[in-house]
């Protein structure tokens, strides 16, 4: 009876923790884009509402609540709302697994990246269903491309996901962390020894968990002086609302993925205090990578995006495993 | 990358890069044929802004269309009052002073450089580069500026009069042009690395859109569309007019008539554009800005006049029949963007929906100038 | 083979170079002006809409109701009208009308104006919820700022 109860609550603590974290990031992610995208273009962003503007996502959240929820005729209206749910579920779930300390893990499941990359795939599904769902040319051509540029992505992370599997010897998150102890030369991406592309691995790793979250310079699918929004045309107030947290949810689930395998978690850079404060920061840098990216550069067409999948980062990558592969059998 | 549509028994929709757009700046309709991804047709459809400028000026006075001429093509509004001054100047035979036309040389410079900050800044927003339009548009704001100061506005401007100039310049204008374009040729590096030289963009921009001799000859393109196809013809050299003989500037002319072609044209036309300024303001005498006797009431002989500038997107050309009354007759007003879009359902046959975004971005379109 | 290479160095190089100007702009001051809590003051030529300028002795207006800026005006926003009082040869002004949602601020009326009487103001925080609001009574407006 004891151990029941406290694993009911444990499992209740963590879930509300864990929505928690997933949506007050979602809504303030927007504000640390205004504000960071604002600075970069020589302007203050938002400052009227709250100080610094830190009430604005509140008043945006409730803008969106209060519009009517329509749904368009002619669509299919199961598609249509389900499609929003499948990009924000998978990506809350996602954070079932992540290890944000040493203790602090949800569900320490022993195949933790490969539940967190068959969530990634549902991603896919959404958006197709979102944009065929609407009934609308803009939404449709959108959504074929988005699907395209999601498959052709996913295989360079695959693949340098199975080098560094290959030299951690495990699925479990945690694991792969703990092995990353000690000084900073330790993580994973100063390597060398086990492969002298991990370096290039981390680039393509970030890359393709930008174009698997449709940011910026891969976002066809929202194009917004092309397509008017892509996908995302024909929702009204939160059903847009919903794609637009559950973009930002995702693009921390891929942060928080490329924190843990190449930056080393939540071990601290001088092996002396780890804890939850150094997965935040690093996280948090990587993000501010992420909306620094998107400001700088112009869209890649689509053309663009399949060779540079297709001709260069699985190229690359794949020479990569199989140089990983025999520096493991030889040394 | 041009590839015509693969089959004609193809299954094709029709979309509407619709009279409200982001990319298409103003109002115009564009019917594409789309087969996919690729373009199979592709038709503007105009006159969604259409004002009747030409009628109104058969019921004006000669001055009282001064307004007008900048509500045309609002970015380099300046070029068209020089257009039609110049005209109404040919026709009735006044003589305009040194300094006015050295003071209508700078403005039209200092406008054209602001046009051309506007057209790079929109053109990487159509990209999706959110950035450097705002850099762009803090030079531009210090240009404008720089123009309120001496004109009164800063977008529509009426500073033109037939033989002269509406006012002097202030004691501040020389100081501050001259800051200005030190400070500018010290950005124009920064604009290079962050977008010329940037990868994604040049694999948008080159081999897009390729525009041939041919074709900008038979269509009539003018401006950096054809200066950016290989053919050399700028009005201030071929047709010179103003104080131009006595200036000394290059005309930029690349031959690949890709976007890229078209949009290094435009960025070395900036730079020319300083060149003339700083020598203009050299050499600009002491003296009047209009001439002492300017007839109050205008009235040309009669006959066929005709005047042609050089403005920022192309030939602006004036042609008036005067009955001897003081309104025109017939006011003919040739705007350069209208012959520069008229290629632009041939030359996106087959391309893909981004790259035609981006051949129409190249072109630099006003939309007002063309509907007039 | 060499050109594959070249694009991938040379195109990761312009990326960083990219990601280097932004980030020196992330740090500068910010150049935009906080209105309204911050306003401009507007350069002495600049083109509000016209006042009449009164006479530095008797405080009236210079205007001898001669209508050539009526006559001149490309849209027709003006109207002038004036009255002859008894035993004096010149006009006074009565009503000076200026529809300011037709002015295009061209400025021939200020220029063919001979006594000077109407000059540019320096008004430019105009809002108003209704058409009217832009009718404007210059006299009025100049009795006003008489006092």
């Amino acid at each position: 009876m004891d151990l029941l109860s406290s694993e009911i609550v444990r499992v209740l603590a963590f879930l509300v923790g864990v929505i928690a974290f997933a949506a007050l990031n979602a809504a303030y992610l927007v504000w640390l884009e205004r504000k960071e995208a604002a600075h970069m273009q020589l302007r203050i962003g938002p400052k009227e509402v709250g100080p610094f503007g830190l009430l604005q996502p509140i008043v945006d959240g409730i803008k969106l609540m209060t519009k009517q929820l329509f749904i368009p005729k002619g669509c299919d209206p199961i598609l249509f709302m389900i499609a929003p749910l499948m990009i924000m579920v998978p990506a809350i779930m996602s954070f079932v697994t992540i290890p944000f300390s040493e203790t602090l893990v949800a569900r320490n499941i022993n195949i933790g990246l490969l539940m967190i990359f068959a969530f990634a795939s549902i991603n896919v599904l959404g958006l197709l269903l979102g944009g065929w769902g609407s009934a609308n040319k803009y939404a449709i051509i959108a959504a074929a491309r988005s699907v395209s540029q999601n498959v052709a992505y996913e295989i360079p992370m695959l693949i340098t996901v199975i080098a560094v599997v290959m030299i951690t010897g495990t699925l479990n998150l945690n694991e792969i962390v703990i092995q990353q102890g000690g000084m900073f030369w330790n993580w994973n991406i100063f390597n060398v020894f086990a492969s002298p592309l991990m370096p290039v691995m981390f680039v393509i790793f970030f890359i393709c968990s930008l174009a698997e979250t449709n940011r910026a310079p891969f976002d066809m699918a929202e194009a917004e002086s092309e397509l008017i929004a892509g996908i995302y045309t024909e929702y009204p107030g939160m059903g847009f609302g919903v794609f637009f947290m559950g973009e930002y949810a995702n693009i921390l689930i891929g942060c928080a993925l490329t924190v843990i395998l190449f930056l080393g978690g939540w071990q601290c850079p001088f092996g002396v205090a780890p804890g939850v404060w150094w997965f935040l920061l690093k996280l948090y840098i990587l993000v501010f990578t992420v909306i620094w990216i998107r400001w700088t550069y112009p869209r890649t067409t689509f053309y663009g995006l399949l060779n540079l999948s297709w001709k260069i980062l699985i190229p690359i990558s794949l020479i990569n495993l199989i140089l990983t592969a025999g520096m493991l059998k030889v040394f | 990358m041009s590839v015509l549509a693969q089959d004609p028994t193809h299954e094709t929709f029709e979309i509407n890069l619709g009279p409200q757009h982001p990319a298409t700046h103003g109002v115009l309709r564009v019917i594409l044929t789309m087969d996919g991804e690729y373009i199979y047709k592709a038709e503007p459809v105009l006159g969604y802004i259409h004002r009747m400028h030409e009628k109104m000026g058969e019921s004006k006075t000669w001055l009282q269309f001064m307004p007008n001429t900048a509500r045309m093509d609002y970015l380099h509004a300046l070029a068209y009052n020089h257009g039609y001054v110049l005209t109404v100047e040919r026709a009735a035979g006044i003589e305009v002073p040194e300094r006015a036309e050295y003071l209508r040389v700078i403005t039209v410079e200092l406008n054209r450089i602001a046009s051309h900050l506007l057209w790079f800044g929109a053109f990487v927003l159509d990209l999706g580069g959110f950035t450097p339009l705002l850099y762009a548009f803090d030079d531009r704001e210090q240009i404008l500026d720089i123009l309120e100061s001496v004109t009164g506005a800063r977008l529509t401007f009426s500073y033109f009069r037939f033989g002269g100039v509406y006012n002097d310049i202030d004691e501040n204008f020389i100081p501050a042009t001259t800051a200005f374009i030190k400070r500018l040729r010290s950005r124009m590096p920064m604009y290079h690395n962050l977008v010329t030289k940037n990868i994604i963009l040049m694999k948008r921009l080159i081999d897009v859109g390729p525009i041939s001799k041919e074709m900008a000859r038979l269509y009539g393109a003018t401006g950096p569309v054809l200066r950016g196809s290989g053919v050399d013809y700028d009005i201030r050299k071929n047709e010179p007019y103003s104080v131009y003989p006595e200036l000394d500037f290059d005309v930029p002319v690349y031959t690949e008539g890709d976007s890229m072609a078209r949009y290094m044209v435009r960025m070395d036309e900036i730079d020319q554009c300083m060149r003339i300024i700083e020598q203009a303001m050299d050499k600009m005498p002491e003296g009047e800005t209009k001439i002492k006797k300017a007839p109050k009431i205008v009235k040309p002989e009669k006959g066929d006049y005709y005047a042609a500038v050089e403005a920022a997107r192309g030939t602006f050309a004036c042609r008036v029949v005067s009955d001897g009354t003081n309104s025109p007759y017939r006011l003919k007003l040739r705007s350069p963007t209208y012959s520069n879009l008229s290629l632009y359902g041939e030359a996106c046959r087959g391309m893909l929906l981004p790259d035609a975004l981006a051949l129409m971005g190249s072109l630099d379109l006003v939309i007002p100038e063309i509907d007039r | 083979m060499s050109k594959y290479f070249g694009d991938i160095f040379g195109g990761f190089y312009s990326l960083m170079v990219g990601l280097g100007i932004t980030i020196k702009a992330f740090f500068q001051p910010v150049v935009t002006l906080q209105y309204p809590h911050e306003s401009l003051k507007m350069t002495p030529r600049y083109r509000g809409h016209i006042e009449l300028v009164p006479d530095p002795e008797t405080g009236e207006a210079l205007c001898i109701v001669c209508g050539m800026c009526q006559k001149n005006c490309p849209t027709g926003c003006i109207t002038v009208a004036g009255a002859k009082p008894e035993g004096s040869k010149k006009k006074v002004l009565t009503k000076y009308r200026l529809n300011f949602t037709t002015c295009s601020l061209c400025g021939i009326c200020v220029e063919s104006c001979k006594p000077n009487a109407i000059n540019f103001s320096k008004d430019y925080n105009l809002a108003g919820p209704r058409k009217e609001a832009f009718i404007f009574d210059l006299l009025k407006r100049l009795k006003e700022k008489n006092g």
